[in-house]
């Protein structure tokens, strides 16, 4: 980016950058998060930072507020170069963020989510805690908030604690404000509020990056785009130079069909129904059906329920209602050892926590669920699940030094293989891949996508769970797309576009462009 | 609605203390006289005291079992010292007292912070040590109540304003806890750094650092009861206080010190405290034997914690509209 | 080192290579070393060390710790905790010794030690895996529990008179110098052995303590497997109860006091991870080993007990001290 250039462009006021990143790169064992990256931000003025999930959107934000440190690479504000080595670095240069999961405090009141760490003191250095509320109870009602700052965190929803992080943001008087999807949790009415807070910000001077995945908005509040793909900043701009489909192209960055494998579809009988599945808080009505060698999509937002969903259908959670079939018969699934009985086993989004256990060997994780297979009367056979875990890594062309290797030692794709080779060896009906790309190297990325396919092939019926639009597309046969706990739509892969799929998960019928 | 303040915990724990003295004093009257509950708060001082400390560890997502061996121990030096010089102001010796307790304290905190070692291990291990360095420095006998000074013993039991000075120094350390706690960057650590410690690293707070801050504040109390314990029974000897550890952490359990850290008041701990001290003096007014006290603070522990785990179980996360409307 | 950027064979080896150079680093050798060292220095202590007699009488410092310990390897390794071990073995004793006072014979006398145990285990079992409470503080609370309900019962008495049939399991001898407690300890040594490293169980164990979401999410009934091991840990207490009663002839509510420090040493000593995940019986057995040899050199020289306790609370944060601290001290020094 030219500096010069940014002067002669005559839309906006400002021409320096609070803010400016250059050549920042943060590589992570087995990832490169981002490579080079560039971006610089400017006040009064909201850039929007868009990009699939993985691109390297979250590292950036963690970066910019002290949590991690570059490897390589320059910060600036105000064209003086400067370090975070802690948050509290970053918050004294005016940089603060509002992050997609509130990391606030739920023990604790609004005023003090709102204070801590530079509460106004009284006399004797004491927290002033009058003067701390009375500045809460000002700066909620310059954002149009009607929040007590005496209510404890915990008894707020969702969007007044993002009011409250954006409080924070205020008290301390920050320069630069990182808003990271501040919208994917909040209702239409609120997100209005939003837009009007964002506005006000603007005005103040404040320099934004706004973090979306939902186009409207970006059109709406932004004055710049950044895109991120892959760890690497692709193009930037501002936004009336751009339309919605080219920054869908910018985004994915490749024709959407090539990378993906052949599939030819052969559907057979049903083999799984789900009727009426409902949960008091997490999602109600999901009602489909699935088929032998079907690949079924779920689309949606993060934070729609397709996860919540998932794990319910896997037994991890108790529905409220709702009913199972398999293979026509009625099946109650209670826990995620009736599930995997009944042939429904589920590779989770979060590998590190729920699928994979790391720090053992990679026999021991593949055949973990099939050791009644392996084992004779109640005692191990080492030779038996030697052979039964080759059979499967061999198959998904596992990359490991050995198979006693312990499995955090191995990439996040291959990782990932180890999980599904678990599964695998159970011969299960219905497999559940949440997000099953998600963080992997384009390699595995391929690998993992051929083999489903080749599964589905073979009969295996598929639910994918994925936030990856080219990925829906290229590999699904039927897609349903979730949007606040329950289905928005449902489409068949034939002629539908990433459009319609956006659009359904962002809840907006007809676009006006 | 019911005020906010009659749900709290403080004030159900108020309500079964304040229902436990009508109780015992319709069967013994006299029990809630205010000179005999004047005499409970001061023998309840000490764990009082030691609870506060407790607490701020609880707080921190740690526990702290050494306390009771660093009173021991601290007791001994401090008895040890005004055996052999009974010249040493008393002063000196409490100053002693809470130094050294501070140092034992300061010790758990750094294996803590420093190694990463758990603080039940960390703990266990000086619970014996500081026991066994008693022995070592005694030789096993006692320092009985003849070879103390006169001023060493004196000074808690002095009245003062119609109180001893061990229930004035509980009240100060109340005091000051109730300030600190509240109105201090780093009493608000440790509800930060036990109530989301993720989130306290967002937030600029260094979590190792404020274990440790917890564990030596707590040593330097049990160091300070080391002295109040020793003078006011007059005696020393290796087993003083011994398994003390487990009222304390029974008081803050029960004074509703969320174990799972973040979650607890000042008053609470008090209560906790106070709660444990009333059992205690009303078993010999109402006949039973005092054998009855471990197993009522073993059930008090189990009871309240199973009270408390119940208020704070974390639902997941909200994402129809419709429930959270109504949540 | 990046795997994926090795050309793929598409054979994987069963095994590393350098499984010889991983048993030389292990704890297990590291400890047998230190227990040969000990024992070496105890002939030199005392002549009498070496009679076989005298070797055996060594034995009873550690068989019935040893015991609960086994039990308290697999919980701990689960990622669980029981510190109400002792107060479980005061509980067993007490309610043998009420039993005795009813002309209850031996076997009736084992039953309900065994009983007491198990009834103990399912209680702390019950608090933590159905109301999911943290065992340290559940086990906190019922150790008090349980030696207090000792203290109602006995106050400052003591039970006497266990039969001599009954004694035999705390003194006797199997043949020659074998006591029934060491051959008992033998005995549960291979079998938790057996339990933990070679059945399904044991893998189970493992991997609930390694990352016990992960084992939901894998179809393991984790709650169970958490339930039958606190139910073991009581089982074994009681077994314990009853030898150490059979040993002394009589019960005092003081009975094994502070046992459970010594317990959970002996298994950390062992190499089991207080965090969970790993450990090796073999490991718990030469600790035994070692912290009895210990004792009982130390009670050759005339050592008081106290200060062995010293020696023990600083063994227990040395050994994860140390390696932790080299650690920090390299990376350090890079």
């Amino acid at each position: 980016m030219n500096f010069s250039s940014e002067i002669a462009e005559p839309v906006e006021v400002a021409a320096h950058p609070v803010l400016r990143l250059s050549g920042i790169t943060k590589t992570f064992p087995g990832v490169r998060a981002l490579s080079g990256v560039e971006l610089a931000l400017y006040p009064g003025q909201v850039t929007a930072l868009v990009g699939e999930n993985g691109a390297g959107k979250s590292t950036l934000v963690k970066i910019l507020t002290g949590i991690y440190q570059p490897d390589e690479g320059r910060i600036e504000v105000d064209g003086t170069e400067i370090r975070f080595p802690t948050a509290t670095a970053a918050s004294n240069a005016g940089v603060t963020a509002i992050h997609q999961e509130t990391v606030l405090f739920d023990d604790l009141s609004v005023a003090e989510n709102i204070y801590l760490g530079h509460a106004p003191r009284g006399r004797f250095g004491l927290i002033d805690w009058a003067g701390m509320n009375a500045g809460a109870q000002d700066i909620l009602t310059r954002i149009g908030a009607r929040l007590d700052p005496r209510t404890p965190l915990r008894d707020l929803g969702i969007a007044s604690k993002h009011l409250v992080a954006i409080a924070r943001a205020l008290s301390i008087e920050a320069r630069v404000v990182v808003m990271d999807e501040p919208t994917a949790a909040l209702s239409q009415a609120e997100i209005e509020e939003l837009y009007e807070l964002v506005d006000r910000l603007k005005s103040d001077g404040k320099a934004i990056l706004f973090i979306s995945h939902k186009f409207d908005e970006i059109f709406r509040i932004a004055d710049r785009y950044t895109v991120f793909r892959d760890g690497e900043m692709v193009d930037d701009g501002l936004i009336a130079d751009v339309s919605e489909n080219q920054l869908v192209e910018k985004m994915v960055g490749r024709a959407v069909d090539t990378i993906f494998p052949e599939r030819h579809r052969a559907v057979g009988d049903e083999i799984l129904t789900v009727a009426g599945y409902a949960h008091p808080t997490e999602f109600a009505d999901i009602n489909f059906k699935l088929r032998r060698g079907e690949i079924l999509g779920f689309y949606g937002l993060v934070g729609a329920g397709r996860s919540e969903f998932m794990q319910a259908l896997f037994g991890v959670t108790r529905p409220s209602k709702g009913a199972v079939r398999i293979d026509g018969k009625i099946a109650v699934i209670r826990s995620p050892a009736q599930a995997v009985a009944r042939g429904i086993v589920y590779v989770p989004e979060d590998r590190g926590k729920q699928g994979a256990i790391t720090a053992m060997p990679i026999f021991q994780n593949v055949t973990l669920p099939s050791l009644g297979r392996t084992s004779r009367s109640g005692f191990l056979n080492l030779a038996e699940e030697f052979a039964l875990a080759r059979t499967y890594s061999e198959r998904l062309d596992l990359r490991a030094a050995a198979l006693d290797q312990p499995v955090g030692e191995l990439s996040g794709g291959n990782q990932q293989k180890v999980v599904i080779a678990k599964w695998l060896a159970t011969r299960p009906k219905v497999i559940i891949l949440d997000e099953p790309t998600k963080g992997i190297d384009v390699g595995s990325k391929a690998a993992v996508h051929a083999f489903m396919a080749e599964l589905a092939a073979e009969g295996l019926s598929v639910i994918m769970v994925s936030s990856e639009i080219p990925e829906i597309l290229g590999m699904s046969d039927r897609v349903i797309v979730m949007r606040e706990g329950r289905i928005a739509a449902e489409f068949d892969r034939e002629g539908l576009t990433p459009e319609k799929l956006v659009r359904a998960a962002a809840g907006y019928k007809e676009s006006a462009a | 609605m019911i005020p906010r303040i009659l749900k709290s915990r403080e004030a159900i724990l108020l309500g079964a203390l304040l229902a436990l003295l009508v109780l015992v004093e319709s069967r013994f009257s006299g029990f809630a006289a205010p000179r005999n509950l004047a005499a409970v708060f001061n023998d309840t001082s000490i764990l009082i005291i030691l609870a506060l400390g407790q607490t701020l560890v609880i707080l921190t997502r740690c526990i702290d079992l050494s306390v009771a061996s660093n009173l021991a121990l601290t007791g001994m030096v401090t008895a040890m010292l005004n055996a052999a010089f009974p010249g040493i102001p008393v002063v000196v010796l409490i100053a002693l007292a809470v130094a050294l307790g501070t140092l034992l304290g300061a010790f758990n905190g750094i294996l803590v912070w420093k190694l990463d070692i758990p603080p039940i291990v960390v703990t266990l291990g000086t619970l014996t040590i500081y026991r066994g360095l008693v022995f070592l420095l005694s030789d096993g006998s006692w320092v009985n109540s003849h070879e103390m000074s006169a001023a060493y013993k004196a000074f808690p039991r002095a009245v003062f304003l119609g109180l001893p000075v061990l229930s004035w120094i509980a009240v100060l350390v109340i005091a000051g806890f109730a300030v600190a706690v509240t109105r201090t960057p780093l009493g608000r650590a440790f509800y930060a750094v036990g109530g989301n410690p993720h989130a306290a690293v967002y937030t600029g707070i260094d979590v190792g650092r404020t274990r440790f801050a917890a564990f030596t504040i707590s040593g330097a109390l049990a160091g300070l009861c080391g002295y109040l314990w020793v003078s006011r029974y007059a005696v020393a000897y290796v087993d003083v206080a011994g398994g003390f550890e487990l009222d304390v952490v029974a008081a803050c359990v029960i004074g509703g010190i969320s174990i799972a850290g973040g979650m607890g008041t000042v008053g609470g701990a008090v209560l906790g405290a106070l709660f444990l001290g009333v059992i205690k003096n009303a078993l010999p007014v109402a006949g039973i034997s005092p054998f009855w006290q471990l197993a009522i603070s073993g059930a008090a522990i189990i009871i309240a914690v199973a009270f408390n785990a119940r208020g704070s179980r974390q639902p997941g996360r909200i994402i129809l509209k419709s429930a959270e409307r109504t949540a | 080192m990046s795997l994926t950027d090795i050309p793929t064979p598409r054979h994987i080896p069963d095994r590393l290579s350098g499984q010889g150079a991983r048993i030389l680093r292990s704890w297990e050798l590291l400890l047998f070393v230190i227990a040969v060292l000990i024992f070496l220095a105890n002939t030199q202590a005392s002549p009498y060390f070496l009679d076989p007699w005298n070797l055996s009488d060594a034995t009873f410092n550690f068989t019935e710790k040893a015991m609960v310990a086994f039990a308290m390897a697999l919980l701990i390794i689960a990622g669980e905790i029981d510190l109400s071990v002792a107060g479980i073995i005061a509980l067993a004793s007490t309610a043998m010794g009420w039993a005795l006072q009813f002309g209850v014979g031996t076997p009736g006398l084992i039953f309900i030690g065994l009983g007491v145990g198990l009834l103990c285990g399912a209680f702390n079992g019950v608090l933590v895996t159905r109301l999911g409470l943290p065992s340290i503080v559940v086990t906190i609370g019922t150790m008090s529990l349980f030696r207090g309900l000792s203290y109602i019962v006995l106050g400052d008495q003591a039970f006497n008179g266990y039969p001599t049939d009954f004694a035999w399991l705390g003194r006797g001898y199997v043949v020659w110098v074998i006591s029934f407690e060491l051959l008992l300890f033998v005995v549960l040594a291979l079998i938790y052995g057996a339990v933990l490293h070679f059945t399904n169980f044991g893998r189970h164990v493992f991997t609930i303590g390694n990352n016990a979401t992960a084992a939901r999410f894998s179809g393991i009934r984790v709650e169970r497997v958490k339930m039958i091991l606190f139910l073991l840990t009581g089982l074994m207490s009681g077994i314990a109860a009853v030898c150490l009663t059979a040993r002394l002839g009589s019960t005092r509510p003081s009975i094994a006091s502070a046992w459970e420090l010594e317990i959970v040493t002996m298994v950390v000593l062992g190499g089991v991870s207080i965090l969970g995940g790993s450990g090796s019986i073999l490991g718990v057995v030469i600790a035994a080993l070692v912290m009895g040899m210990v004792t009982f050199g130390l009670g050759l020289l005339n050592v008081p007990g106290i200060v062995m306790s010293i020696f023990i609370g600083g063994l227990l944060i040395g050994v994860i001290a140390l390696p932790r601290l080299f650690r920090l001290l390299r990376r350090g020094r890079v």
